[in-house]
């Protein structure tokens, strides 16, 4: 299979891009990892007739503290992310997320940037992003805005980025010393999309919630906050009833599509599921 | 006509150039073009790891990277895992401990697990099933690979090889 023809276009600097982009217009989509992109192009699921690679654009990689964030340059590949001390060590939700991800020679070429803007719902970085409480930096002709990461997915391959912009930045409050995290991940095969996934952050005082953050893999159209989940649990502690009522609060507004992974019925009850391990396990890290 | 790029990379360490459009695909300029036939196209769809090659010091699937991408990389393919006609530890090793049946996922195994020891000189078994995640043996010769790494680990950090016990 090999994909259909296309001009291809290697700029050096964000600048450069902008500016192919602004002149080929919609015609153009920009390349990242390409581990999306490219195989939906051999299936003719995208034709775009100029592709606009990002690979050679140093400015856009790295990952720096920066005031009590995280700033992730959007073209980060998942292995720089695994690989990277500051993310182990204080992010290590992102790290047990990214590891997660596909396979080794999928995350050497796979960037942050890439899976967050692609907007599938079956990608794992939406959900981290949201629990997290991640920013994205969308640059344009007229400059850079930023957005919060949620509400920045309107529907399938759909977001807030517009044609002329590039998301260029990632930036992610570091957790609160002490917060637990949790990704679960319930995949038919390593390397396969999630049949169901669940991203917990969760601040404890003394044995109850303090805040909780949940976010849904691949359980509607996009990523979503379980927001009825995680307000259900502050001020209790972790056990047996307030775990079964979270998870059926994050059930609750599962809207999955059946395919070879499963039914309705059995990825959310797998979605209640991933939100209880999650939780659980969240609270076993957490110190309050 | 579509656009011909000229691209120029070093191939297990020789300079070659070829001029592809820019749709063309590494796997295809490796086989294609360059008679470099040890990678193996599987399933096009960026699963099986047949056509795993090393890239600028990562481990990539040849039948999703862009020959045009490639400008200025230095590429290893298993032809370049020899030298001097000595097969490389890792050769050895799938040969020893019958880490090959059909043979068609050998070159991606072997040039992954020749950046995985790269990167891990000494893997724990769940490392090296985890490090070789993205590549399928359809005869489901799995236990056979893992060992022959874990030889092939040993040999290089000249240790004796320790079968792990049943």
């Amino acid at each position: 299979m090999i994909p259909p023809s296309f001009d291809y276009h290697s700029p050096r600097s964000i600048a450069e891009a902008l500016s192919l982009l602004s002149s080929l217009g919609s015609d153009a989509k920009l390349l990242a990892g390409g581990h999306s992109l490219l195989p939906m192009m051999k299936l003719r699921f995208a034709q775009p007739a100029h592709l606009i690679d990002l690979n050679r654009i140093s400015e856009l990689r790295g990952i720096r503290e920066e005031g009590g964030s995280l700033v992730i340059g959007a073209m980060t590949t998942e292995a720089e992310l695994l690989a990277s001390p500051a993310v182990r060590n204080k992010m290590p939700l992102l790290a047990e997320g990214v590891a997660s991800i596909a396979d080794p020679q999928v995350r050497y070429k796979g960037t942050i940037g890439g899976d967050i803007s692609h907007a599938d719902p079956g990608n794992d970085h939406p959900a981290l992003m949201m629990a997290l409480d991640a920013s994205f930096v969308l640059t344009g002709p007229k400059g850079p805005r930023t957005v919060k990461g949620d509400g920045y997915f309107l529907g399938l391959y759909s977001t807030q980025l517009a044609a002329d912009e590039i998301l260029t930045q990632i930036r992610i409050p570091i957790p609160a010393a002490g917060s637990g995290w949790s990704y679960q991940k319930l995949k038919r095969k390593s390397g396969d999309f999630a049949t169901a996934a669940t991203a917990v952050l969760l601040q404890m005082q003394g044995a109850n919630v303090a805040r909780a953050a949940v976010a849904l893999t691949n359980a509607g159209a996009t990523a979503m906050r379980a927001r009825a989940a995680e307000s259900s649990l502050v001020g209790k502690p972790i056990n047996e009833a307030t775990l079964a009522d979270a998870a059926r609060l994050a059930m609750s507004i599962c809207e999955p599509t059946a395919d070879q992974r499963g039914d309705v019925a059995y990825k959310t009850a797998m979605c209640g599921e991933m939100t209880r391990r999650a939780l659980q396990t969240a609270a076993a890290r957490a110190q309050g | 006509m579509a656009k011909v790029h000229s691209v120029s990379f070093k191939l297990n360490g020789r300079d070659v150039a070829v001029e592809v459009e820019a749709r063309e695909l590494l796997i295809h300029t490796l086989r294609d073009r360059l008679a470099h036939t040890g990678a193996h196209i599987g399933c096009e769809t960026s699963h099986c790891g047949a056509c795993t090659v090393d890239c600028n010091g990562m481990s990539v699937k040849s039948c999703t990277v862009l020959t045009v991408q490639c400008d200025g990389a230095q590429v290893l393919t298993v032809e370049g895992l020899e030298r001097g006609g000595a097969l490389h530890a890792l050769q050895q090793a799938f040969h020893e401990e019958h880490g090959l049946q059909c043979g068609y996922c050998t070159p991606g195994m072997l040039m992954r697990a020749y950046r995985l020891l790269q990167e891990n000189p000494n893997p724990s078994e769940q490392e090296i099933r985890y490090g070789l995640a993205g590549n399928l043996c359809r005869c489901t010769g799995y236990q056979n690979i893992v060992k022959a790494i874990q030889y092939a680990a040993a040999k290089l950090n000249g240790v004796p090889f320790q079968e792990a016990a049943e």
